[in-house]
């Protein structure tokens, strides 16, 4: 029971983590590697604006995330769009770039364990024998919430069904005049804003560290490959695997191999099939 | 009025190059010269820098240029974007040390075994993926040296977390400098050498067209195999030299900077080049010491100089002195 809930928060987690990652290359087909960067951005700035500037706690939210959407769609629009169509080029430039936001955050001096957001709502609840806090039980509704509003947002509005436009067929959906570019910087601003809303829900769980933000690239780039680059479908389940995967090597190996389960997963996967397990087959693109 | 630049080859390189017998010692010393300054350049390089600390600046120059070297073959030769560097310092330097340790076998047997073993282990580990394509290719050989030093931490193996300290150094600077500066010398002009052979014109032609050359009946991961070889001897040659070079191995030789490291030197020396990227790397390791002072910071300068050039892609120091050495210029009009 224990494995069973602490797996499906875990999953939901993971979900939430990739969501960002998987919006962002399943339209532009971009492999943005700053996402953990700007994961992290949100943690320390809600920090800022809560404790140093004083806003309260859900204006600090709001203003964080907005921030950090708007940052995420300037990064496309003014540098990656640059390197648009080579793939090594783009995931060099995205990953140094994360890599220079969290060295700042490191050199700025936020590694103590000062830096905690404070949970929404405090104590614990007793579920089918299982004590679990409250914040957790947030985390799988707000994950909830957010695939419902991604769906709907996808499916029924006219950027949402632009954005999908582009994924499907690119040409087809310039010739009927939606912009990649505009749907670019709207995807990576919506990843952003995504990093970012999962960052407020999942923090409030430990600390925040310069590590979180590779920590949470992995585990996106893990969910997404495991799952599928480029399908939703795929991620939920890839997200389902890795979290019960993570919480079982971790109950019955020890924290360590968390990590390193994730690990073999991303390679295993990209070396039997790198489609994933939803994703659609590419054969001639992928493999020799 | 407008003017545009006009450039022209000088009239010496066309005489040189194009016929092919030399005819002159000026054209022989003007075909001569980059060579010879690049190689005098580098072995005088530890006689004139004012410090010890900078003579060991230089040694560490040189295995980060060892690294630069084994991306810029891999990714411009053979066209496999291997963002791993840090898997071949981990796997070579973790070889020797545990053989220096354990057994207290000296460095001259040390060094080699790691190099042939660990580029065996190496290429072992990578045969699976070597028929990945691209992005795919670049994200596993990303992963690799984490999954290591994961391992190594959770199974508790090798010295764990605190790595294999109180391996034997070298005796003084002096050996160290001169081992290794040969050793560079040596590798950059053979590589240059296998490249323009007709291994290395399958390797190229791997890189453009695969499909091609598989339809010409070669084995394209067998030529891959014996590239990602070489590579890797090489990449583990300097993660063993790296281990007595500090006499410790630990955790920190999979660390991502050796392969974010790479990557930046080819990029500021000129990719395609192989001496470039020798050139980049002894641009770039002084001046991110000169920058440790910072801390942190050193890292973002130069995770942010990286984006740049990536993103504005310059084509590199090389290309452009080569140029400059060439090819003369002028303003016409239009």
């Amino acid at each position: 029971m224990h494995i069973l809930i602490f797996g499906l928060v875990n999953s939901v987690i993971l979900a939430l983590l990739a969501s960002g990652f998987a919006l962002v290359y399943g339209v532009s087909r971009l492999a943005n590697f700053a996402h953990g960067a700007l994961y992290i951005l949100v943690g320390f700035s809600t920090w800022l604006f809560l404790n140093r500037v004083g806003i309260n706690y859900i204006g600090s939210i709001v203003l964080s995330i907005l921030i950090v959407s708007i940052i995420g769609g300037a990064i496309y629009r003014f540098l990656l769009i640059r390197v648009k169509g080579m793939p090594d080029s783009e995931i060099i430039a995205s990953l140094s770039i994360g890599i220079a936001i969290m060295e700042l955050f490191r050199w700025r001096g936020f590694i103590s364990e000062a830096y905690m957001l404070p949970p929404f709502i405090k104590g614990s609840v007793n579920l089918l024998g299982v004590m679990i806090d409250w914040q957790r039980l947030l985390i799988i509704g707000v994950g909830l919430a957010i695939m419902v509003s991604l769906w709907l947002f996808t499916h029924h509005t006219k950027v949402g069904l632009s954005l999908r436009a582009i994924a499907q067929d690119k040409h087809a959906s310039m010739m009927s005049g939606i912009e990649p570019d505009r749907t670019a910087v709207i995807a990576l601003a919506m990843g952003s804003a995504l990093a970012g809303i999962s960052a407020v829900v999942i923090l409030p769980l430990g600390n925040i560290t310069v590590e979180t933000g590779y920590m949470v690239l992995i585990n996106a780039i893990a969910v997404c490959i495991v799952g599928g680059l480029g399908s939703w479908a795929g991620v939920f389940a890839g997200a389902l695997l890795l979290g019960f995967s993570q919480i079982l090597a971790t109950a019955l190996l020890g924290p360590h191999w968390q990590m390193v389960v994730v690990l073999l997963f991303i390679i295993i996967t990209l070396i039997i099939k790198p489609s994933g397990l939803l994703g659609r087959q590419k054969e001639l693109e992928e493999r020799v | 009025m407008e003017r545009r630049k006009e450039r022209l080859d000088r009239g010496i390189k066309v005489r040189t190059e194009g016929i092919y017998a030399i005819s002159s010692w000026r054209g022989i010393a003007y075909m001569a010269f980059p060579t010879i300054l690049f190689v005098v350049g580098l072995l005088i390089l530890p006689l004139v820098v004012p410090t010890m600390a900078w003579q060991r600046i230089i040694v560490i120059a040189c295995l980060f240029a060892l690294l630069a070297l084994v991306f810029d073959f891999l990714t411009n030769f053979v066209g496999i974007v291997c963002l791993g560097g840090a898997f071949f310092t981990g796997v070579g330097g973790y070889i020797s040390g545990l053989l220096n340790s354990a057994w207290g076998i000296p460095i001259i047997f040390t060094i080699p075994v790691a190099t042939i073993g660990g580029a065996l282990i190496c290429t072992l580990f990578l045969l699976p993926c070597l028929p990945i394509r691209g992005i795919y290719f670049a994200i596993v050989s990303l992963m690799y040296p984490l999954l290591f030093a994961r391992v190594i931490q959770a199974l508790d193996i090798f010295g764990g977390t605190d790595g294999l300290p109180g391996l034997s150094t070298f005796p003084n600077i002096w050996v160290e400098l001169y081992l290794i500066l040969p050793i560079i010398i040596l590798l950059t002009f053979g590589l240059k050498r296998i490249v323009s052979e007709d291994f290395g014109i399958v390797l190229r032609a791997i890189r453009d067209n695969d499909q091609a050359v598989r339809a010409s009946n070669i084995n394209i991961t067998w030529f891959k195999t014996k590239a990602v070889f070489l590579g890797s001897a090489i990449g583990c040659l300097a993660g063993a030299y790296m281990a007595h070079l500090y006499g410790w191995v630990g955790l920190s030789l999979f660390a991502l900077d050796f392969s974010i490291f790479p990557i930046a030197a080819t990029v500021v020396g000129g990719g395609g080049t192989l001496v470039g990227p020798v050139i980049g790397a002894f641009i770039l390791a002084p001046l991110s010491e000169m920058l440790r002072a910072f801390g942190p910071l050193r890292v973002v300068f130069y995770s942010l100089i990286l984006a740049g050039l990536v993103i504005f892609s310059t084509q590199g120091l090389l290309p452009y002195l080569e140029r400059k050495y060439h090819q003369f210029e002028r303003w016409t009009e239009v």
